[in-house]
């Protein structure tokens, strides 16, 4: 059972979730409310919906040997020029406005989406500083709409993709669920996902099989910037409103953090969409836990670190092999005192 | 077969990787004052035994004497100590770093903890000078030509004072009078009491340098001769081998093609540095067969007309009418299909399974948004599995975890399934069990007998002729000669290989 | 070289391209800012961007020494704010003497990057996700130590911050600078004059042939990730010199800041080919346009990242133009 790919990422994130059930029996209670499910877990779904859609983004990225830094700017972008537009209108909870704003907001994002792939299909440079350009930039430009304001919006319909509620859930996680489905579905039942892992996992034998991969390799930042997008719009709902200067700070590596937890290598090829949501949700409840434990929120990122690592070092195929080694009764007397030497 | 003047002993070496023997019980000496030539096809341990030599990988059994010492190097620094240097193939240099440098990192000359660039520069003047080479040694050596990185790398395993060097395929990327002056380095290296290992797969300069020659054929030892006592054809024979096998019936099948129409037709093309201009006509049904040693051109000349690499220069036909060939997508358009030798780098996505490498190519062809049902991605992979005898039979199976035969058979199905009508197989018989051989040889003839045709890529001569109905002859990267394979035989290919006049 | 070359003097190296191009821009924005604000023209602009920067150049010269060996480390700013919060608690509430918390900050630092540089080489850990658990470790700490942001009034402290030194032309700088100025001096000594640091370069250039050339490449790639969490720390100490306060919540950013001071700087994110005087003109050339859009007091401070930005993509689409030759 160890061997399926799901196998410690799910662990993971039950022992959190055990650490919950013993510390805090109410963290699993959920109450019905103004017809609206309340609970911590119905908090987590919620507050992690925006990472689980960049999550997905990025693990398409990932699984072509690519990376996208841009997505926390992305993110700023498209909550800054939605709420941007809805606070020049005269009636914010006008349904046309909300989605033109929202329509003008994604497109930008497909734009810079299509930015980012045109470095790295066509200019040939590497991902990483390919997105390095619009990560540094991009904030920049985000601050440039918002005018350095934070803009805040009354919008009704607006803000029910941050905190509205539909069928007893929220809104936002009925998006990011929705996105993971299509997009599942997407890569699963075409052949999309095949090709990718095969552009990433070879790139030499995808050429020669007579794969475009440059076409596949600007999709995924067309769709990993789409996602971003959504994510920024749901952000910018909660607030209510966009912080060009916060909103989106540092989503890029809790991305991909989530997706090396889920067990997508960065290396690319073999991906796994699933793995990222669960990523996402444990490094959300992760943050909730500690919450709710009482430990100071300050020490959030030191645990995160500590779980991350951990995940990490199990799934290292060199360090399982180096604790193996160690467990394995010694052969003879120089043999342990070997083995010490060259793992130090 | 201990001789007390030589520097170097390699007794009963064994080397396995898993699944494979590299290298079984293989005996190799070496003397001072002379150029020893290890020779062997590919797959023949050559690598494996340079390796083992070098501190690279460890062996299994077997003794290493350098210098009367019993040594078991842990590492290339160590063997480096030790006095065995190694220029590899690839030339293991640092392209950024200047030519001075290259010679001394790790060694340059210091002062109180301080590199002294001057007395590293003026000892890699010194040094390159005694190889005849005279140049500006701050210059980088990415801009420098191969030759010369060829030369630094030299230089640097003399500095080391090695007692023995180590030339793994040193020639291959150089032009005639490039190698010329290589050999003349070597020449004065030897005179000066230098233990040479000398590997090339050009028979020529082989004979030109070398003193003695060790020939390994499938990880075991052929047998050592003087120069002086062995023929080129003698060596080309000793190193391609006789298979004794019985597939008789394959060859009373193949030699009587009737002709099809003419399906490919290449006429003066060609690629710098890769394949000089050939003409080659392909007809349907037909098997082509091209021999010539590694480094001939035979990969290099299938990948053209695949569309791999593009050709700068000659014409290609397919039905008669002019194509251009500069994406393998526009070898499949015209139902081409490739199976490269090199199935790890540019075959296989290993971590994917079974049937999705299978599916590949003909999914790459239909493009993302058509995809195959599973349902027929499913039937095409279990028909191939049970035509090609893929073990296991699983189709979900990772193909990193196949053996290497398997694993072909694997390659193969892709290009079957998009139904070419030219097939290229280059090498598709090299590190597999003798089974899958048998079996991917008669799969080679039916395709044929289905009017497929089939361009065959073999180092292995006798496997050739079994298969072809015309045999295409490659030296040095050009086409020597094209024979009907009437009454040819090994002999008559072998000769043509060794001495490049058509026999 | 022909005789022909030695006598038309100076041809610059395709290498030296990347950092002369910064060079010419610095002076490009120098002389453009002179020429439109007359207070732009005094030599105290200069030397206020080595004030003003110097933590970041510190920081930004480990940097260097991580990228030239083809890796990158994004915990430098938790690093950095790690070091403002870990004096001001130890000089503050704990009261400790200055040479000691100077001497437990940098180990501190240097330890982080020891820790991290093994995670990447021991337990192949790709470094941006070994260094990204380091940024979230280093933060994560000084979040738990304060979360407020104290300042610091040690003596010692404050006259450090304090001093200016004079230079000639009615000008000053303080002693941070003259700190950063000897980091990279030592920096550029021990990458050119050392085997330490031409293996810096081999690594970056090529690691499967450094190993094969006997090399002492695992040693090396440690040592990159602990000199840089060092000069992480040390960067941190001058922060607080500048400030006189620790910070949780500083230098968020600084490893963007410094990747694309390297970047500018002509050295390429690859590896195996950059100097540490380039990464110096790209710290000042991110001061020089922060500096501009200051004086010109229209334009807001958003136009600093949009023209970092693309200037990031006029070096690299640069870069490849000279590889490509």
């Amino acid at each position: 059972m160890t061997k399926h790919r799901l196998f410690w990422p799910v662990a993971a994130l039950l022992a959190l979730l055990l650490v919950d059930l013993v510390a805090k029996p109410s963290f699993f209670k959920i109450e019905l409310r103004d017809g609206h499910l309340y609970g911590s877990l119905i908090d987590i779904l919620r507050l992690g919906a925006p990472l689980i859609l960049v999550g997905i983004g990025m693990t398409l990225v990932v699984a072509t040997r690519g990376i996208d830094l841009s997505v926390g700017s992305v993110v700023a972008i498209s909550g800054a020029l939605a709420c941007l537009h809805l606070s020049g209108l005269p009636d914010q909870d006008a349904v046309g406005g909300t989605v033109a704003a929202i329509g003008m907001a994604l497109g930008l994002c497909l734009a810079l989406g299509a930015w980012n792939g045109f470095l790295v299909s066509v200019l040939g440079i590497q991902p990483i500083i390919a997105t390095l350009i619009l990560m540094v930039a991009g904030r920049g430009i985000a601050q440039l709409i918002t005018d350095g304001q934070i803009i805040t919006i009354t919008s009704a319909p607006f803000r029910a993709l941050g905190s509205g509620y539909l069928f007893l859930l929220p809104v936002s996680i009925l998006i990011a669920m929705a996105v993971f489905v299509l997009s599942t579905l997407l890569v699963r039942k075409s052949a999309l996902g095949l090709l990718l892992e095969a552009v990433g996992g070879n790139p030499e034998a995808g050429r020669l099989s007579g794969l475009r991969s440059g076409r596949l390799t600007w999709l995924v930042y067309v769709f990993a910037g789409l996602c971003a997008g959504v994510a920024g719009l749901m952000i910018a709902a909660n607030t209510p409103g966009a912080d060009a200067n916060h909103a989106g700070l540092w989503i890029e590596l809790d991305a991909i953090l989530a997706l090396t937890i889920g067990g997508t290598k960065l290396t690319g090829g073999r991906f796994s969409l699933g793995g990222t949501v669960i990523g996402a949700l444990l490094i959300q409840t992760l943050t909730t836990t500690v919450y709710t434990l009482g430990i100071p929120d300050t020490a959030t990122l030191l645990v995160k670190a500590l779980v991350v690592l951990l995940v990490c070092l199990v799934q290292s195929p060199v360090f399982r092999a180096r604790v193996r080694r160690r467990r394995r009764p010694p052969v003879s007397p120089a043999e342990p005192a070997r083995a010490v030497e060259v793992s130090a | 077969m201990t001789d007390p003047r030589a520097i170097l002993e390699m007794t009963g070496i064994r080397k396995e990787f898993p699944g494979v023997v590299a290298l079984d019980g293989v005996d190799f000496r070496m003397f001072p004052g002379e150029v020893h030539a290890l020779m062997g096809e590919n797959g023949a341990g050559k690598s494996t035994l340079i390796k083992t030599l070098t501190g690279v990988h460890g062996i299994d059994a077997g003794t290493i004497v350098l210098g009367g010492e019993p040594v078991a190097f842990a590492g290339p620094s160590q063997a480096q100590r030790a006095g065995v240097s190694t220029v590899y193939q690839e030339v293991n240099l640092l392209p950024n770093l200047s030519v001075a440098e290259n010679i001394f990192i790790g060694r340059e000359p210091r002062r109180f903890g301080r590199i002294d660039w001057k007395a590293t520069r003026r000892r890699a003047e010194v040094l390159l000078e005694g190889l005849d080479l005279h140049l500006d040694v701050s210059a980088e050596l990415g801009t420098q030509s191969i030759a010369v990185r060829q030369m630094v790398a030299i230089a640097r395993a003399l500095d080391v004072s090695a007692r023995v060097l180590v030339l793994d395929e040193p020639t291959s990327s150089l032009d005639a009078g490039e190698v010329e002056r290589l050999l003349k380095v070597v020449r004065t290296l030897r005179d000066e009491g230098m233990a040479v290992l000398f590997v090339s797969h050009f028979i020529d300069q082989v004979f030109a340098v070398a003193d003695r020659m060790t020939v390994l054929r499938n990880g075991k030892l052929v047998g050592e001769y003087r120069t002086e006592d062995i023929t080129p054809v003698d060596l080309v024979t000793k190193m391609i081998g006789k298979e004794l096998e019985a597939l008789e019936d394959i060859e009373e099948a193949t030699h009587r093609h009737s002709g099809g129409e003419v399906f490919l037709q290449a006429d003066g093309l060609t690629r710098k540095g890769a394949i000089a201009p050939f003409s080659l006509e392909i007809r349907s049904g037909e098997v082509v067969g091209l021999a010539g040693l590694l480094g001939s051109g035979r990969t290099e000349l299938a990948r053209l007309l695949f569309g791999a690499d593009h050709a700068d220069g000659g014409t290609l036909r397919v039905d008669g009418k002019p194509v251009s060939m500069r994406t393998p997508r526009n070898g499949m358009e015209h139902r081409v299909a490739y199976c490269s030798e090199d199935r790890k780098t540019e075959g296989l996505v290993e971590e994917l399974t079974v049937r999705e490498n299978i599916v590949l190519a003909l999914q790459a062809a239909r493009g993302w948004t058509r995809p195959l049902s599973r349902r027929r991605q499913d039937e095409l992979a279990a028909r191939y599995i049970d035509a090609l005898d893929i073990r296991p039979a699983a189709p979900e199976a990772l193909v990193r975890d196949l053996s290497g035969g398997n694993q072909q058979k694997v390659l193969l199905a892709r290009w079957l399934i998009t139904e070419p009508r030219l097939l290229i197989l280059d090498e598709p018989t090299r590190g597999i069990d003798i089974g899958a051989k048998t079996e991917i040889q008669r799969l080679v003839a039916t395709l044929s007998d289905d009017g497929v045709a089939v361009l065959f890529i073999s180092a292995e001569l006798e496997e050739v002729l079994r298969l072809s109905h015309r045999v295409v002859v490659l030296r040095d990267r050009e086409v020597v000669a094209q024979r009907d394979n009437e009454a040819l035989t090994a002999d008559e290919i072998m000769a043509v290989i060794a001495e490049g006049s058509p026999a | 070289m022909t005789a022909l070359d030695r006598v038309t003097g100076y041809r610059p190296q395709q290498r030296h391209l990347p950092m002369l191009a910064t060079l010419s821009l610095l002076v490009g924005a120098y002389v453009y800012g002179a020429s439109q604000y007359t207070a732009f023209g005094s030599g105290q602009v200069v030397f206020n961007l080595f004030i003003n920067y110097s933590w970041l150049l510190v920081v930004a010269v480990g940097m260097t020494f991580v990228i030239l060996t083809g890796g990158i480390d994004l915990s430098v700013g938790s690093v950095v704010a790690l070091s403002t919060v870990l004096s001001a608690e130890l000089l503050g509430e704990r009261g400790w003497p200055a040479p000691v918390v100077i001497v437990v900050v940098l180990a501190v630092g240097l330890l982080l990057g020891t820790g991290m540089g093994a995670l990447i080489h021991y337990f192949e850990i790709q470094p941006f996700i070994a260094t990204l658990v380091g940024l979230f470790f280093a933060r994560g700490l000084c979040l738990t130590i304060s979360t407020e942001a104290p300042s610091i009034d040690n003596a010692f402290f404050t006259t450090v911050a304090q001093t200016q030194v004079p230079l000639p032309g009615d000008s000053h700088v303080s002693i941070s600078v003259l700190i950063a100025l000897a980091v990279v001096g030592l920096a550029a000594y021990l990458l050119h004059h050392t085997r330490f640091g031409r293996t810096v370069y081999a690594v970056g250039g090529s690691e499967s042939s450094a190993v094969l050339m006997g090399l002492k490449v695992a040693r090396t790639k440690v040592s990159v990730y602990a000199l840089s969490g060092f000069c992480s720390a040390l960067g941190g100490l001058l922060l607080v010199f500048y400030k006189l306060s620790g910070d949780p919540l500083s230098a968020i950013g600084t490893e963007l800041d410094a990747i694309a001071a390297v970047v500018i700087g002509g050295t390429i994110l690859s590896g195996g080919s950059g100097y540490v005087l380039g990464t110096v003109l790209g710290v000042l050339v991110l001061g020089m346009i922060q500096t501009l859009i200051d004086f010109d007091g229209t334009l807001s401070s958003w136009w600093t990242k949009i023209v970092i930005g693309g200037l990031l993509f006029a070096f690299i689409v640069l870069q490849r133009v000279i590889a490509r030759r």
